[in-house]
């Protein structure tokens, strides 16, 4: 199914993917994005959408399930508090991308802006993924509680160059191409060798997210990489007194 | 060098003539205060909570509980507790956190308003002959009504309806989230609310699976931690509320210690087990009003539109600007909590010294709206320290369309206020996840119990309506002109717009 969005509001556009869906269409096509928000929110189906342009904020919020292919650059959010599902995203996308992430992966190929995965979440069998081919702002993985953040720094010297990666972060891990100087780590923030045997857990998924952005996977699969985990599982525990 | 210790908070006795040796005192006091020892009770007054568990489960009256039993030299300024707090801080370095509502000596605004009633020259209405409407609906009001005329002359309307919360009182229970209360806590409030016609908060915890039967009256929550919120939980609730702020601790977040992160608390926040679950202090996909309004739309957008979205805010200084910012951000209800609003823990200098009264905050609130000509846009509901229904009258002639209870509710499950949540002991079971503590709870008679507390504040209600001549909540709401200030200065008085006594 292919729907035209040009100069459509969100709503009735959100609306038409609801019904497609419910009737059974699981391959839809949406073409002339331009800033509409919301789209997929709260979708709960195996669905696959095609985004040809930019969508806006909160692409695939609360989504269980579908994948979102997006062939453009991406606004605020996309992937916020996602509970299952993919967003791919050929291209960069803005603030907060997979903020409080539940399960699901987001795939950027390019850029994202500050807070990046922050207050990401694991949860059973849910470990969400934020992969970023490109480069970060600042906060990557605050307050992060679960999951894993890879950045690659494609077309960058450095994999990422802001501060505060991981502050706060008291669950999962970020996995960011290089080095990385100290002082870009955020409180509670500590940084690990990235050993041989991560390179073994985690060369499925970088493999599948190069192929995913149509890059080849060849010169990543190395140990080149940064590991930056929680110094502590309780970041807050010692800053209280009791009446 | 030792600090030494401080002088005991409370002294407990035991009548020894009185004193029956049926050890419920220890078997119901969780701090620890009482042992056996040669066939001989003794206390440990140190442990003692004021908790009254032991007080109220006596058979003989034979325990008396003395606060305050060892004097400091007096001085206004140096009060035993800013000497105290200087001393933990002196020990510990560290942040203070205390448990229930603001503990300052501020006044209360609501014991200097006094309400009317009709003499002579409007009659009042007997509630017990005459309907007394009280049936409330939370949700956006259309400006205008426009109608259609069919060709056989009916009349329809045309104008779209916002969904909206139908109650049938005023009175609902604010956000207590599973994990700072116990589910036996949750479970006694979800039937109470079922029962009276009206609606409970989930807090930011997720709905546990037993609270299902009950989601048509539970009002889910969205806080910054996004515990527990997956789509199923947010088509569950019958209305969703974004949390932005909390009167007990405006301005910072939530941290519930890994410790009371239990396995079932863990599955109903999707975290994991023993996990610390922080909520920031902002929601990081709100910078702006802009973002915020941004949520409430995806919020609407991943629910169809069906359900009413409310934003609460802890009450501030700028309150009624915050406040119409809200309402133009397509939200359906502001919630308003006062700087008495109770928490299970707070950084007590935040409970104590941060934000407004409710009383002003309803009121300042109310009257930008009306200025601005969106009152309708936005239902107002108020809360933080309503201890009755004159609070709850007062509340609505100030201008809130209905109050969330939450310490008053759990006074009519048991609790004391003695102010030690963050214990996770409480010998009442609401603010503790140990089992043998939560199955104190009876979750029949503690929905009774909250029920009863409802209907009593429901009849009350009636009745004062009635005296001041009036048969509808509608006729109440914003209606200064039934109350008066007593012993209110004259700046506060603007404020509240409301005349001073004799006026």
């Amino acid at each position: 199914m292919t729907i035209d969005a040009n100069g459509m509001h969100y709503t009735p556009l959100n609306k038409m993917i609801r019904q497609a869906v419910a009737s059974g269409v699981r391959e839809i096509v949406i073409n002339n994005v331009l800033g509409q928000r919301f789209i997929a929110n709260g979708l709960r189906s195996n669905v696959r959408i095609t985004i040809n342009g930019v969508p806006g904020g909160d692409l695939g919020m609360f989504m269980s399930g579908p994948e979102c292919i997006v062939r453009g650059d991406s606004e605020h959010a996309p992937g916020n508090t996602m509970d299952n599902g993919t967003i791919v995203i050929h291209g960069s996308a803005g603030d907060a991308v997979a903020h409080s992430m539940r399960g699901g992966r987001v795939f950027v190929r390019g850029d994202i802006g500050y807070r990046g995965g922050i207050h990401m979440k694991e949860y059973d069998q849910k470990r969400p993924v934020l992969a970023v081919g490109g480069t970060t702002h600042a906060f990557l993985g605050e307050y992060m509680a679960g999951g894993i953040i890879i950045v690659l720094g494609m077309g960058h010297e450095v994999a990422v160059k802001d501060r505060g990666i991981g502050s706060g972060i008291h669950g999962g891990e970020i996995i960011l191409r290089g080095d990385i100087q100290d002082r870009l780590l955020g409180v509670g923030a500590r940084k690990v060798t990235f050993t041989d045997g991560d390179l073994k857990r985690l060369s499925p998924l970088i493999t599948e997210f190069c192929e995913r952005i149509e890059v080849d996977p060849a010169p990543f699969l190395d140990t080149n990489y940064t590991r930056i985990i929680p110094a502590s599982s309780r970041p807050f525990a010692g800053k209280y007194t009791w009446e | 060098m030792s600090l030494g210790s401080v002088p005991l908070k409370y002294k407990i006795s035991i009548d020894r003539d009185q004193c029956m040796k049926c050890m419920r005192c220890v078997d119901n006091c969780s701090y620890g205060v009482y042992r056996i020892e040669d066939d001989r009770i003794l206390i440990d007054s140190r442990r003692c909570t004021a908790c009254h568990r032991c007080i109220s489960m006596c058979p003989r009256d034979a325990i008396s509980l003395q606060e305050k039993p060892v004097d400091y030299r007096s001085h206004p300024l140096w009060t035993a507790q800013a000497r105290e707090d200087i001393i933990n801080q002196a020990r510990t370095g560290k942040i203070i956190l205390a448990g229930m509502g603001n503990a300052m000596d501020y006044p209360i605004i609501f014991d200097r308003l006094v309400l009317d009633a009709c003499q002579v020259t409007n009659p009042s209405i007997d509630p017990l002959r005459e309907p007394m409407e009280l049936r409330t609906y939370l949700g956006k009001k259309p400006a205008k009504l426009e109608f259609t005329k069919s060709d056989k002359g009916d009349i329809e309307l045309k104008t779209e309806l916002a969904p909206n919360l139908k109650l049938d009182t005023p009175i609902m229970i604010g956000h207590m989230s599973y994990g700072a209360i116990s589910l036996n806590a949750q479970l006694s409030l979800a039937k109470a609310v079922a029962k009276t016609g009206t609606f409970m908060g989930t807090g930011e915890g997720g709905m546990h699976e037993s609270l299902y039967p009950y989601q048509n009256n539970m009002i889910v929550q969205v806080a910054s931690g996004r515990f527990g919120v997956d789509i199923n939980y947010l088509e569950r609730g019958a209305a969703i509320e974004i949390k932005i702020g909390q009167g007990a601790k405006p301005g910072i977040g939530g941290h519930l210690p890994g410790e009371k992160v239990c396995s079932d608390v863990s599955c109903t926040r999707m975290i994991p087990l023993g996990s610390d679950a922080i909520s920031p202090a902002p929601h990081h996909d709100i910078y702006s009003i802009e973002d915020l309004a941004q949520l409430v739309r995806s919020l609407k957008e991943a629910t169809e539109w069906k359900k009413p979205i409310f934003v609460k805010i802890a009450a501030v200084h700028n309150v009624a600007a915050i406040a119409a910012g809200i309402a133009r951000s397509s939200a359906d209800a502001v919630v308003i909590d006062g700087f008495r609003g109770g928490t299970g823990a707070a950084p007590k200098v935040f409970r104590d010294n941060v934000g407004i009264p409710i009383e002003a905050a309803i009121a300042a609130v109310d009257q930008k709206l009306n200025d601005q000509g969106i009152r309708n846009e936005v239902s107002v509901i108020a809360s933080g320290g309503i201890r009755s229904s004159a609070d709850l009258a007062k509340s609505i002639a100030l201008g809130a369309d209905a109050v969330y209870i939450g310490t008053a509710s759990l006074i009519a499950l048991g609790c004391r206020v003695c102010g030690n949540c963050y214990r996770g002991l409480c010998p009442w079971g609401i603010a503790t996840q140990q089992p043998d503590l939560v199955n104190r709870i009876d979750t029949d008679v503690g929905s009774q119990h909250v029920a009863n507390l409802i209907h009593s504040w429901t009849l009350e209600l009636s009745e004062l309506m009635g005296a001041a001549g009036i048969n509808s909540i509608e006729s109440l709401r914003g209606n200064r002109e039934k109350l008066r200030g007593y012993m209110l200065d004259e700046s506060m008085l603007k404020v509240l717009n409301v005349d001073p006594v004799g006026a």
